[in-house]
């Protein structure tokens, strides 16, 4: 497993999803600056990591999105290489349409730092192997433009196509407005892309990965990554 | 040559912020609101003399960055 996790002016969860991948495979991630024009040879893994880049100013990601580096992700998505974006990262992959949609202001306006459950939909995918569908995990969340939006058609394209990975869900793993802390549709927390290899995801499971901590419910996801990349 | 490109929420988009607005000026006792709906402004300085050119230019600009027309329509205006 070759990770790259790509810095941007603004990204402050760089050392913590490297730490994560550390922990998980045993191999370091290099750290990618966003005005390189490459990827590490052989990078299977690409890391987009939450944060502020360019402070947000225009739209969450929309800098970021247009940056050099981002030539090289999309060409590692389209050759089916993985591409994970957290939180900033999830804005970014947005704004540079590898993923559908946008994530617009929180319903209620606030800026949202706790930790949400989230229900897995599928366990057939590189990013989710290791858990089964229907699992609930407890992972954190950090944002204030984390409410997930598209229009009606691709909403419908993506439930059709089981592209949605992580909802927000109560602790018992049910669908409840209550639970659901940012507005999105469907309580949609992460989506996947039309060849299931680029994931964006609103929560942190870096965040989530050491006992020391607390619940460990992100490793699955690492291990999971791990997992498809070692077989191949 | 300035222009101005003006980008807003598309009709339906739901504008957390535009609510706020409101309430708030509903709250200072303005009279006659009935709804607020925000964007932004981008007053840009062109080289180009050529209006058509500007146009094109800015729209460019508005497609590849200035707006996500996914929830987000804009309006471009070249003032001379």
């Amino acid at each position: 497993m070759k990770a790259a996790v790509v810095l941007f002016p603004g990204s402050n969860r760089e050392g913590d999803v490297a730490s994560a991948i550390k922990r998980i495979s045993g191999k370091a991630a290099s750290i990618v600056w966003h005005a390189d024009s490459a990827l590490p040879a052989n990078t299977d893994l690409v890391v987009l990591p939450g944060g502020f880049s360019y402070g947000d100013y225009l739209r969450c990601g929309a800098i970021a999105a247009r940056a050099p580096i981002m030539n090289a992700v999309r060409a590692h998505a389209e050759r089916g290489g993985l591409v994970l974006g957290i939180c900033n990262g999830f804005q970014i992959l947005c704004e540079a349409q590898l993923l559908p949609g946008v994530l617009q202001r929180n319903a209620q306006l606030r800026f949202m730092c706790k930790e949400v459950y989230l229900r897995v939909e599928r366990s057939d995918t590189p990013y989710s192997r290791r858990y089964n569908a229907g699992d609930v995990l407890k992972i954190p969340v950090a944002h204030g433009e984390g409410n997930y939006t598209a229009d009606e058609e691709t909403i419908k394209r993506l439930e059709g196509d089981g592209r949605v990975l992580f909802r927000y869900v109560s602790p018992e793993g049910k669908l409840d407005p209550k639970w659901n802390h940012n507005g999105a549709t469907n309580a949609i927390a992460g989506i996947l892309s039309e060849k299931l290899n680029v994931l964006g995801l609103m929560p942190h499971p870096e965040n989530h990965v050491d006992p020391l901590i607390g619940p460990t419910d992100g490793r699955g996801l690492f291990e999971s990554i791990k997992t498809v990349l070692e077989a191949a | 040559m300035k222009a101005r490109v003006t980008v807003t929420l598309k009709n339906g988009v739901l504008d957390p912020q535009g609510k706020a607005i409101e309430g708030a000026l509903k709250s200072l006792g303005i009279d006659g609101v009935e709804s607020v709906r925000q964007g932004k402004v981008f007053e840009i300085e062109l080289k180009d003399a050529d209006k058509a050119k500007a146009e094109a230019a800015l729209k460019a600009a508005a497609d590849k960055l200035l707006a996500n027309t996914v929830v987000e329509n804009y309006r471009v205006e070249v003032l001379g």
